[in-house]
């Protein structure tokens, strides 16, 4: 009998230790002899570190050392330059660590930073974000390998022979991914053994791995990285972050095994954020709204550390069929902390402009938004050619349409003093895939274990891995367990770019089908040791596919706009998605839902601001960074295509993790438009601003 | 946080003379704003004074109509008592409209009222700020000022003060019990908080060592209906970018009493006395509503980036003053 | 009161060695607490918060440190039955009370709380760091809307009536507020929350 279990809802593996409050994260371990550390945050907006003075930090009981750029372990190389801390003395931005405590105590170790003295010399700095910046140059590419500049055809003259045309400026604030855990480190060394064991909040210990062993000139067999529970991230613990790295350098300063838990308010400068941008979107449409050119050009900042560039033009070389077209990215290095990954890079503020684009397209040609979108549907993928390995952006579109009401909602209503309007967009993601390794075994007792280093950080990896075993072995779901989390096993990518499932699941499905093949050349009963099969894909997943292959959505909001206090809420939120075959719908669901919810923060509530003199994240904390509470957070329905695609992976899955973010601040603007007529171009929609174009 | 005493007082005298005998000192109540400040560096007291466990708590109804709510007493308590909800909802809302459940069920009455600004730069040790520290400046008048105050704040201070209570408070005339090293003393609840001036870092008229005891509600006058509401950046948890607080009573369709206050635009709660003395004796009609506050509100210094304050919070009082001369017209409900 | 310095003053040394200045102990009270059942007699450091006795002193790392500051509910813990931020409270004045944590609700060898029944059929979580509070504080607000409490949410209607308040979808919503989820599982908390009410 064959049992089906993939794409059968299944909850989640480690379920009962998340509710009973056994799942340990990185700050939960306690070795004995703990010590905790606490990171001094530098108060200059630019300048260097002249001195350090630890002498009244270092009289505070239970205070057990101060690292400062003059005594720290000295560092071996890393890709990244924000791992190399307390370094040099330099200061490239406010919050950038000048010194560590290290104490007996939490509480020591508080104290302890704050009687840090520390005397800088300033420099002039300059964190003025603005699209004329006289700084601002075109990378040679964007985050993601993307190539900064896509042209084709002559979008200039496209666009002043158009017989409609749109030229629309939108603005997105800096965002900050802030997971419910902040970035925590337990770090112990084994001085016997000369080896490392580290606890750590990350979407990957195996980079982790990586980068300790370089920093700290180990072989990598001498580091052990467990993230066995992580309390999400978003792409900020997406790869190594500064806290691990102080962690480690305070273990071995001291001889102690030392925790180290980010304070909440550090996180925005020291772990990345999604940078703002600025976006020009012109589109030229024949009057039956056929797109004949497009444009987008976006601004972007980045620090002087580190060149990251948000790659939001890219979404314009995917979307719709226009011939003539221009998709550039432009960034400004400013003093300001280095931006990063947060939950669909690119695609979410970028298909926020291109998408309210489009809105303002369908207004000016007088044709419903939706079908303006059907009308400009490509055969092929517009930038490079290649055929769609699967696209269903029109049945996404029609299904939620028909699910919504879209058609009987389409007349905007007052209600006393509140305006109601609805909004659609379209979403998309593409298909991420990276190599990883994988062993499943078969025991003495006729269960199966399989084994990766996939990082589960609230996506339900863990479940979804054991349903692909199990699928390919062809046992039942209970037969099966699964460990990630941990370095000692079978290498694999980090959980980003929704590419764990299609990455981990395919190396999982080798290995299970290797070992299904061995059993079944046997018979009698296996040996005392059971039997195991490997597999590694880097032959068949790195292979560049001939396909373009990315997921695709629809977006329907229903939102309520209140003329007296300007608040927007939104009422209704629907989500259709074409992402392939769906493993587990319980999961997916909630991963879908879960982006809605950080889209509704995109376009209502979450805004953080540079402040100009002292040049940090002014919103640093989770009073004044609105991250959407349950109140702002209607129910929401996310559905799915049942999408066939032979040209993913065994499992024919797309990554579900961050296409539900990308279109719904577009949406929900389009949306506002509808209700009040008014259109505003400048994220979140927040009181302020809202007053401002009512009035 | 630097180590501190602690002190469990079990009286009100002992309380007073513990905090004399530590200079430094503070008292703690519900502890959600006090130890905030204390994580933060911005407040570092030699000792803690713990006056939560003080017989202060509880609603006490008065024989004049009126209560007397004991400064220990846990907002939550305080919003969910049935004579409050009855006769002030008003209070009820306003507390309702703040923090969230668990903070409410921590904070005391006093402590709400003595609770700080919620200004960034006074939160950041590394910022200059007159109420933290004199002399050292305004960051928020030259940096980032969306949140702070239109109305009454000097060169020194742009600070809003953020309770939703006291706004409440305010418009019901209450009265605040004070005891010190001096005896007891009553002060008006609208008179309580400090325009910022040249001493910003006082925030209130407390004296060094007063406890704050008990908030007193007169009687609510005859058909008097009141009401809060606030605009805020999300839906719950959230400090108000601007509220408003009125109790409004008619009589043949005029208005025999009108109190009215805002949240979220002062160093203070603000009464909006120009307002309501155009409105007493004036018919509620939406004209004269808005003329009035507008009145109230003409003063107001905005800064480059709050401006959006002055018409919110005139939205937000015609439109509760309105919907209270709905309500109010005709029959009375309260009983 | 003895000293006037410290309510229950410990003749031993100090929570803390003395640093490598000879640095005195920092103040510290006897503080008894009663967490899921089991009576605690600790010794700390005034400046510890109820959170980190528990995390730190009793091992118990269900409770967990969001933001620190009571900006996010993830260390809600009930103390006398009652929702609290365990952040924000210092443990030496919780001397004496009675705390329930996530651990206290049920575990995974006993029986589960209904609530953490809830929570795992209907996948009401995500990552599960806010889980524990989220649970804390569901188990205190459906007790308070039991005892009649209103929320911002209740009409100004029913704002006067005292008794037991139906928790909808709006009532949980409010109520559930002060505790955040970034994996964005309200919706299905909201319907786990209300599925042990209904």
């Amino acid at each position: 009998m064959r049992h089906v279990v993939l794409g059968t809802a299944v909850g989640r593996a480690e379920g009962p230790e998340k509710v009973t409050g056994a799942a340990r994260y990185a700050g939960d371990h306690a070795p004995a002899g703990c010590a905790h550390a606490w990171p001094v945050a530098a108060t200059v907006p630019r300048g260097r570190v002249t001195a350090v003075d630890a002498a009244a930090a270092l009289a505070l009981p239970g205070v057990l050392a101060v690292l400062t750029p003059h005594n720290a372990p000295r560092l071996g190389p890393s890709d990244d330059p924000t791992l190399q801390v307390l370094q040099d003395a330099g200061v490239p931005h406010r919050g950038w660590y000048v010194a560590l405590a290290v104490a007996e105590t939490p509480e020591a170790a508080r104290a302890a930073a704050s009687a840090v003295v520390v005397t800088y010399e300033a420099a002039g700095h300059d964190v003025g974000f603005r699209a004329d910046h006289p700084g601002a140059y075109t990378p040679e590419e964007a985050n993601g390998g993307h190539p900064a500049h896509r042209e084709h055809g002559d979008p200039d003259a496209a666009l002043a022979a158009a017989a409609v045309r749109v030229d629309c400026s939108y603005a997105v604030a800096p965002l900050h991914n802030h997971p419910m855990e902040p970035h925590a480190a337990t770090a112990l060394w084994d001085e016997a053994g000369g080896h490392l064991t580290v606890y750590d909040s990350s979407q990957g210990s195996g980079p982790v791995r990586a980068a300790l062993a370089s920093l700290f000139g180990l072989p990598e067999d001498r580091v052990t990285v467990v993230s066995e529970h992580v309390g999400g991230g978003f792409g900020c613990k997406g790869t190594p972050r500064p806290h691990v790295v102080l962690a480690v350098m305070a273990a071995r300063h001291t001889g102690r095994p030392v925790t180290l838990a980010l304070p909440r308010r550090h996180l925005p400068a020291v772990v990345g954020h999604r940078a703002p941008t600025l976006h020009r979107v012109r589109l030229g449409a024949r009057s039956d709204g056929t797109l004949t050119a497009l444009t987008h050009e976006v601004t972007t900042h980045t620090s002087r550390v580190r060149e990251f560039v948000e790659q939001a033009a890219v979404p314009g070389r995917v979307m719709y069929a226009v011939p003539d077209s221009r998709t550039t990215h432009r960034v400004v290095a400013l003093d300001v902390p280095t931006p990063s990954w947060m939950r669909a890079p690119g695609e979410a503020p970028g298909m926020y402009a291109l998408e309210s684009a489009m809105d303002e397209l369908a207004d000016a040609l007088g044709i419903d938004p939706v079908e303006l979108r059907v009308r400009n549907e490509p055969a092929t993928e517009p930038d490079s050619g290649r055929p769609f390995s699967s696209r269903h952006l029109v049945e996404c579109l029609r299904e939620g349409a028909d699910r919504f009401g879209w058609a009987s909602l389409r007349t905007p209503r007052r209600e006393g003093t509140v305006l109601c309007g609805t909004g659609v967009a379209a979403a998309t993601y593409p298909v991420l895939i990276s190599p990883s390794t994988a062993r499943a075994h078969a025991l003495a007792d006729g269960r199966f274990h399989v084994e990766v280093n996939a990082t589960d950080i609230g996506t339900g990896a863990r479940t979804v891995l054991a349903q692909v075993a199990a699928d390919a072995l062809g046992v039942p779901l209970d037969a099966v367990t699964v460990a990630v989390g941990h370095t000692g096993l079978p290498s694999a990518s980090l959980a980003g770019g929704s590419s764990g499932t299609g990455s981990w699941g395919w190396a999982v499905h080798d290995a299970c089908a290797a070992l299904t093949a061995r059993m079944a050349g046997r018979h009698g009963p296996l040996p005392g040791g059971g039997l195991s099969a490997s597999a590694d894909t880097a032959g068949s997943a790195g292979q560049k596919s001939p396909y373009s292959r990315h997921a695709f959505g629809a977006h329907f909001a229903d939102v309520r706009v209140d003329t007296v206090t300007g608040e927007v809420r939104v009422a209704r939120l629907l989500g259709v998605f074409a992402a392939g075959r769906i493993l587990n719908p319980v999961t997916a669901r909630s991963q879908f839902v879960g982006a809605m919810v950080m889209g509704v923060g995109m376009a209502l509530t979450e805004h953080s601001s540079v402040d100009p003199v002292h040049g940090d994240f002014a919103e640093s904390d989770l009073a004044s960074y609105h991250v959407p509470v349950h109140a702002d957070v209607p129910d929401i329905e996310a559905h799915w295509i049942d999408e066939h695609d032979k040209h993913l992976n065994p499992m024919g899955s797309k990554g579900i993790g961050e296409i539900g973010i990308v279109g719904t601040a577009a949406a929900i603007g389009n949306a506002f438009r509808h209700a009040t007529g008014r259109r505003l171009r400048s994220l979140p929609l927040t009181p302020d601003r809202v007053l401002d174009v009512l009035a | 946080m630097k180590p501190f005493a602690y002190v469990r007082a079990a009286g009100l005298d002992e309380a007073v003379a513990a905090h004399a005998r530590h200079p430094g000192a503070r008292y703690l109540g519900g502890g959600t704003n006090l130890v905030d400040l204390m994580k933060l560096g911005v407040e570092s007291p030699t000792a803690l004074v713990d006056i939560s466990r003080l017989p202060l708590d509880g609603v006490e109804e008065l024989p004049s109509g009126g209560l007397r709510i004991g400064a220990m007493t846990r907002n939550s308590d305080v919003a969910a008592h049935p004579a409050v909800r009855a006769r002030h909802p008003v209070l009820s809302q306003a507390l309702l409209a703040g923090a969230s459940g668990q903070l409410r069920n921590m904070a005391t009455t006093g402590g709400n009222l003595l609770q700080r600004t919620r200004c960034s730069y006074f939160q950041d040790v590394s910022k200059p700020c007159n109420k933290r520290e004199p002399g050292t400046g305004c960051g928020a008048r030259d940096g980032l000022h969306r949140d702070h105050a239109v109305l009454g704040q000097s060169e020194r201070c742009i600070a809003t003060h953020p309770s939703d209570m006291a706004v409440a408070l305010a418009a019901l005339d209450a009265d605040i019990e004070l005891y010190g090293g001096d005896g007891a003393r009553t002060v008006p609840a609208a008179e309580f908080h400090r325009l910022p001036g040249d001493r910003p870092e006082q925030d209130t008229v407390l004296r060094a060592g007063e406890i704050v005891t008990a908030i007193v509600l007169p009687a609510p006058g005859r058909g008097a209906v009141s009401l809060y509401r606030k605009a805020r950046d999300r839906a719950s948890y959230a400090f108000a970018l601007a509220s408003v607080a009125a109790v409004l009573e008619l009589d043949a369709g005029r208005v025999r009493r009108v109190t009215l206050a805002f949240g979220g635009l002062a160093h203070r709660p603000w009464r909006a006395t120009a307002a309501e003395t155009l409105l007493v004796g004036a018919e509620p009609t939406p004209d004269a509503l808005r003329r009035a506050v507008e009145a109230e509100l003409a003063p107001a210094r905005p800064l480059r980036d709050n401006g959006y304050k002055v018409a919110l919070a005139a939205n937000l009082a015609v439109d509760v003053l309105g919907a209270l001369a709905a309500r109010a017209d005709g029959r009375p409900r309260i009983p | 009161m003895a000293d006037g310095s410290d309510p229950r003053p410990d003749p031993g040394a100090g929570a803390v060695p003395p640093g490598p200045g000879g640095a005195a102990a920092p103040p510290a009270s006897r503080v008894t607490l009663k967490v899921n059942g089991t009576e605690h007699d600790l010794r700390l450091d005034h400046r510890v918060t109820l959170l980190d006795a528990l995390r730190g002193h009793l091992l118990l790392t269900g409770a967990k440190k969001g933001c620190d500051h009571g900006q996010c509910g993830a260390c809600t813990v009930l103390a006398d039955g009652r929702r609290v931020n365990s952040c924000l409270l210092l443990a030496v004045t919780q001397d004496g009370a009675d705390i329930t944590t996530v651990e206290g609700l049920g575990s995974t060898a006993g029986d589960l709380h209904p609530l953490q029944r809830a929570f795992l059929e209907r996948d009401a979580f995500q990552c599960g760091f806010c889980t524990p509070g989220q649970l804390c504080s569901a188990v205190g607000a459906i007790a308070e809307a039991a005892a009649g409490h209103p929320s911002h949410a209740t009409g100004a209607d029913a704002l006067t009536d005292p008794g037991p308040v139906t928790l909808t979808a709006e009532e949980v919503r409010e109520r559930m507020s002060g505790n955040l989820c970034r994996c964005g599982a309200y919706p299905r908390i909201v319907d786990a929350v209300r599925d042990v009410t209904a």
